[in-house]
């Protein structure tokens, strides 16, 4: 099994590290797990758009990977990741391999998923990356339950980092976690990625405060805002939240700002986006952005970003082949246990003669 | 020296802190002050740092104690009141619920309700959450009516890697005694109990509703009727063939819960019987069940909403002239 947060998806040798200093080619490393997850998502288009092949929603982090990314980077192994519909940069950062998106919406019985949920709702919870239920703020009391277990143990040095949308902001399972994780003073990071909408509905008609960030206050957590098209100031700001929490500063809030460049799903054709918003420096895409940054200083050529490209691509078109070769699972091979001991299973109808 | 039913609970708790690293218990009020039942009283100075106050959170909290469950840790939740767990109601069941299936890593959290009305309590301070509990698939639902269970139930709930929701009885608390605790259960976490044997007919009950279906059997035990009590100890999995076993004995059933009608533990046993009985039934199976209103606050009412032993005694006549 791939070990998380030690993942070799990248090929961290190429091109030209050795010429780079750290913080040049941590820019180039960030460059490369955007441009695996967007590469990712797109084949996941594909094959949602081909038909018969996903079953479910297809929901994308375009546009979201630059704070993606910096975050799953930032953690380190042993550190606790709760990813969110939009993360898998941050998923593949953390060391989630590409093969557990594809089997998970392709519905293969290796995934981790073994076709009992799919899509977005994986995870590998013994290695750090809590599975995801939907119900938007729930992973983050959740995430506050490891990190407690470890405080109670003495443990320190680690962090736990949950994401949310502007929108999950409003459930009271994102309050009462964050606040909970506050009034313990855990090292936890949460991550709000406001990308101006939820589903449909615009933030202001998600919350009344002049800025999320404006919470981090009422949870008595550091504050951190960041330009979310910009992967190098999220690299940064995300890291350094990362790094308070890691050093006992307590709980640390970062909000970026960017916009969901894809629909809800792709069910969704997004029509309702503002088109001025789009227009506006929030609408940036952070790859394109990140891409210009790594020619302009000279990081990249275009010819090695077309091969970085490549070998994304190939990546990405092996390990759906391979999801896609494995099949789905055999309802009659199930155990249809969803209690771990058996005399606890409730046998129903079994008695009867 | 007699233990009440709630001390019983206490004990567990202690034995369990004592005897297991990872066991710890979070809820409202539970440090210093010992909780509003004083079920955890001085726990939190016997094992500092493993007994914690937490904030009004139900569904953080066990959000919370799944996240310790991943880390080793045996977290006890205690819900003020069971009301209060339709807060925690998505944690309970969209992940406590799910995860073992979705995942295969246990959730060994326990997550203690005290349950059922006491007079005065009123619409938010009675309920009985069994029902919906056991609705759901990946939970195991506890409904301990002796202190004995109340104490070995517990230990079980907390030993075992699923979760479990432990419904206590507020009503039981202080009333019900026992002797002593003794050392072992006699039975395992999935077996019923005859309370009472019998052989005209069987009532199949739980929790507090234990007692008032001793007192009916005991009354028409004076006019000749031999009433058999099934105490299920545990709703899920409700143990089927103790309640089928007894049925092809007797013949005739009424099963009694404290819940509301519509749905619940008394419907699923007389579906079971219905199902996988039928053949034994000497008359149509029967049910009582408190009214379909809310858990009113005034004794006088709170005393006419749910079932009693008058109630029963009645019923039981009913059915042992058919
Ligand atoms: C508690 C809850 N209510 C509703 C939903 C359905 N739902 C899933 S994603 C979503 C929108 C989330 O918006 P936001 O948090 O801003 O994240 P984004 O999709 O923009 O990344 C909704 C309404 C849910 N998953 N959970
Ligand atoms: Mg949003």
């Amino acid at each position: 099994m791939v070990e998380l947060a030690s993942s070799p998806e990248i090929n961290e040798a190429f091109p030209r590290s050795a010429s780079l200093d750290p913080s040049q080619s941590l820019l180039l490393r960030a460059y490369r797990w955007m441009l695996l997850a967007r590469t990712t998502d797109e084949k996941l288009a594909a094959l949602y758009k081909a038909g018969g092949k996903i079953s479910g929603g297809v929901f994308l982090g375009t546009g979201q990977e630059a704070l993606s990314a910096a975050l799953g980077m930032a953690l380190r192994k042993g550190d606790i990741f709760s990813p969110l519909i939009r993360d898998l940069a941050g998923r593949l950062a953390f060391g989630e391999p590409v093969s557990d998106a594809m089997r998970t919406f392709l519905g293969s019985k290796e995934g981790p998923m073994r076709g009992r949920d799919g899509n977005i709702h994986r995870g590998r919870i013994h290695e750090g990356q809590l599975a995801m239920i939907s119900h938007l703020g729930a992973m983050i009391s959740t995430t506050a339950g490891v990190l407690l277990a470890r405080k109670m143990r003495g443990q320190t040095g680690t962090v736990g980092a949950i994401s949310i949308g502007d929108g999950g902001t409003s459930t009271g399972a994102t309050h009462e976690g964050l606040n909970l994780a506050g009034v313990e003073r855990l090292p936890m990071v949460a991550v709000i990625a406001n990308n101006q909408y939820a589903y449909s509905t615009p933030n202001n008609r998600q919350y009344a405060c002049a800025d999320l960030i404006d919470r981090a206050k009422g949870y008595g957590y550091e504050p951190h805002s960041v330009d979310g098209t910009d992967f190098e100031a999220c690299l940064e700001v995300v890291g350094r939240a990362v790094e308070r929490a890691r050093s006992g500063h307590g709980p640390q809030m970062v909000v970026g700002h960017l916009l969901r460049l894809t629909g809800h799903g792709l069910h969704d054709d997004a029509s309702y986006v503002d088109p001025k918003l789009k227009a506006s420096a929030v609408g940036a895409d952070c790859l394109r952005l990140a891409e210009r940054i790594l020619i302009e200083r000279g990081l990249a050529e275009e010819g090695e970003l077309a091969a970085m490209k490549r070998e994304a691509q190939a990546k990405v078109e092996e390990a759906a082949a391979q999801a896609l070769r494995e099949g789905g699972p055999d309802p009659s091979q199930e155990d249809w246990a969803a209690i771990s001991d058996a005399r606890m299973l409730d046998r129903g109808l079994a008695m009867r003669s | 020296m007699a233990v009440t039913y709630l001390e019983a609970i206490r004990s567990a708790q202690a034995k369990a802190l004592a005897e297991d690293e990872r066991v710890f218990i979070y809820g409202q009020d539970i440090g210093v002050f010992g909780g509003a039942f004083k079920a955890t009283k001085g726990l939190a100075v016997a094992h500092p740092g493993r007994v914690l106050d937490s904030p009004i959170s139900e569904d953080a909290a066990i959000g919370l104690a799944i996240g310790a469950s991943i880390e080793g840790m045996r977290p006890i939740i205690e819900m003020q009141f069971a009301d209060f767990s339709s807060v925690a109601f998505s944690q309970i069941v969209n992940q406590a619920g799910t995860q073992f299936y979705r995942t295969g890593v246990r959730c060994p959290i326990v997550v203690r309700l005290p349950s059922g009305g006491t007079p005065g309590g009123g619409p938010f301070h009675s309920q009985n959450m069994e029902a919906i509990y056991a609705h759901y698939p990946g939970l195991v639902v506890m409904t301990p009516a002796t202190v004995e269970d109340a104490y070995h139930l517990l230990l079980e709930a907390i030993a075992l890697d699923d979760p479990v929701i432990f419904c206590e009885h507020k009503h039981l608390y202080n009333h019900l005694k026992a002797e002593r605790l003794p050392e072992k259960s006699d039975l395992p976490p999935n077996k019923a109990r005859i309370a009472r044997a019998g052989r005209d007919a069987t009532v199949v009950t739980h929790g507090a509703m234990l007692h008032e279906a001793l007192t009916a059997a005991g009354d028409l035990a004076r006019e000749g009727w031999q009433i058999e009590v099934i105490d299920l100890r545990v709703v899920k999995p409700l143990d089927s063939e103790t309640v089928l076993e007894s049925v092809a004995r007797t013949g005739r059933v009424l099963a009694v819960g404290e819940n509301t009608p519509w749905g619940g533990v008394t419907s699923e046993v007389i579906a079971r019987i219905a199902d996988a009985g039928f053949q034994s039934l000497d008359a149509p199976p029967r049910r009582l069940n408190c009214k379909d209103t809310p858990v009113p606050y005034h004794p006088n009412l709170w005393a006419a909403h749910r079932p009693n032993a008058a109630e029963i005694t009645r019923e039981l006549r009913d059915l042992l002239k058919f």
